[in-house]
């Protein structure tokens, strides 16, 4: 497999007609939240952008991040690794091990120094670099050494972006996310706990086509996927104005699908795709499944208050506090709402341009 | 251990509506005028839009299906459909695992993607040279 072929030479070499590569654009810009319009464009992109390395360095992390991009099915992680990118590390899915796969990361950064993507799941551990080691080296080495010659930062996962699990307090290892560790590159935050596979292929899929970061919020994470609002988005979002909601988990109220707030969704305080793209290839969500969302896209979301109390109960304990709380929920929810459409038409502009 | 006794618990499941399934009917129809008035073509990507359970498969059924249907086999099965309304087409895109890549209705007189393209057409001539040389030998 040449490695500097673009990715419309892969694909043809694959056997892929016009057809299926303008299929494989369509079903990309879905991916990447785009319109429909800039298929063509795409098209052209794919058509001439060279494969780049890829490096993907796992740290403090349970693995569910690399489980959930396994599961994309648009595109398979099989396009990718053949087609789009030239995944040159993965402890996960390579056939080397030992010094064979240390000697192949050594040689995948001098080759193409200062142009391959770094992906990093899991969190680095400063308060004793010694708890994670991968071939004597500590993450926290691992981590500065490689990103030293990559062209942008990918951090995939909640560990990654902010900490996550092992940042829990009292976060005994001291585990941070990579943005608190690497400060001179691009860093793009991909976080959830996992995020959805489609939103981790889509932020690859952008990085990959237009050689560039898409638009970031205030915590580093891509607009596109993370821009809504969970609770602004949710379908249950009637019930809520209506002040309809389930008290427990098996009650009238959660037989009938009513608003989870009381039994304590995170929804409103959450910034994910889930609502609208949601998971096993937009099957469900947990929120339709009947659970609360736990806001796991969020930094701190486990240290932010039990899962099942109400988000107001942190500051209101007592029943008319809550219910105050609810009210004044439901007038901020308004307000939250039209924020929301603002900033979507906003975006819908800029994308016209 | 219990007892063994199955307890029935009813379950219904949420029936009401995000309310974009009338501005979607809407955006069909300007669409459809504008590829009367001026051949301009629409594509609208259905997973961009949030969806209650059981809405999309409303859409789909409001919409019916017409007299064309077709498959296309590229990178896995493609199924679309031209709907009772003529010029609006239905399209799953489907990879070689036949899970969903895409969904899109697209308002115009053939998808595009049906099309025979323009690279393949080339090559279409050189296969066929091909063939007529095989057949004088």
């Amino acid at each position: 497999m040449k490695k500097d072929q673009t990715v419309g030479e892969a694909l043809r070499q694959r056997g892929v007609s016009r057809r299926g590569f303008l299929k494989f654009c369509a079903a990309t810009a879905s991916m990447m939240a785009l319109s429909p319009a800039l298929v063509p464009k795409i098209a052209r992109a794919l058509e001439n952008a060279r494969r780049p390395s890829v490096i993907w360095l796992s740290f403090q992390e349970c693995t569910g991040c690399l489980e959930s991009i396994t599961r994309s099915a648009s595109p398979t992680i099989e396009d990718l690794i053949f087609n789009v990118i030239s995944l040159d590390y993965q402890e996960v899915l390579q056939a080397a091990s030992g010094t064979h796969a240390e000697e192949a990361r050594k040689a995948a950064m001098q080759e193409n120094h200062g142009k391959y993507l770094l992906v990093v799941d899991g969190s680095i551990p400063v308060g004793n670099p010694d708890y994670s080691t991968i071939a004597g080296i500590s993450n926290l080495d691992m981590l500065k050494e490689t990103a030293a010659g990559a062209a942008a930062i990918v951090s995939v996962g909640s560990c990654a972006a902010f900490g996550g699990i092992p940042h829990a307090n009292p976060n005994p290892t001291g585990a941070v996310g990579v943005s608190e560790i690497i400060t001179d590159k691009p860093i793009i935050n991909v976080p959830g706990c996992p995020p959805i596979p489609a939103v981790i292929t889509g932020v690859l899929a952008h990085y990959l086509t237009f050689g560039k970061i898409p638009e970031l919020d205030h915590l580093g994470r891509p607009v596109a996927f993370y821009g809504q609002n969970i609770h602004d988005r949710c379908y249950r979002r009637p019930f809520y104005e209506r002040g309809k909601f389930a008290e427990t988990f098996d009650d009238e109220g959660a037989r009938k699908g009513w608003c989870l707030y009381k039994l304590g969704c995170k929804g409103p305080i959450t910034y994910n795709a889930c609502a609208v793209t949601k998971w096993n290839d937009g099957v469900s969500f947990p929120i339709q499944s009947g659970h609360g969302c736990l806001g796991c896209s969020e930094p701190n979301f486990w240290d932010k208050g039990s899962f099942y109390r109400p988000i107001s109960a942190g500051m209101w304990g007592t029943p008319e506090g809550l219910a105050a709380a609810a009210v004044a929920g439901a007038a901020i929810g308004v307000g939250s709402a039209l924020a929301a459409r603002s900033r979507q038409k906003k975006a819908s502009e800029e994308e016209g341009a | 251990m219990g007892s063994g006794k199955t307890i029935e618990l009813p379950v219904e499941t949420a029936a009401h509506e995000t309310g974009n399934v009338v501005p979607l009917l809407h955006e069909i129809r300007h669409a459809l005028q504008r590829l009367v008035d001026s051949g301009e073509t629409t594509v609208i990507d259905l997973r961009s839009l949030p969806m209650a359970p059981g809405e999309e498969a409303r859409i789909e059924e409001t919409l019916g299906k017409g007299e064309v249907e077709a498959t296309l086999n590229a990178l896995g099965p493609s199924k679309m459909h031209e709907t009772s309304i003529p010029g609006v087409w239905w399209i799953v895109h489907c990879n070689e695992d036949e899970a969903v890549m895409g969904k899109f209705i697209e308002v115009a007189r053939v998808p595009s993607i049906l099309n025979a393209q323009t690279d393949d057409l080339q090559v279409g001539v050189g296969a066929m040279s091909e063939l007529l040389s095989e057949k004088d030998d």
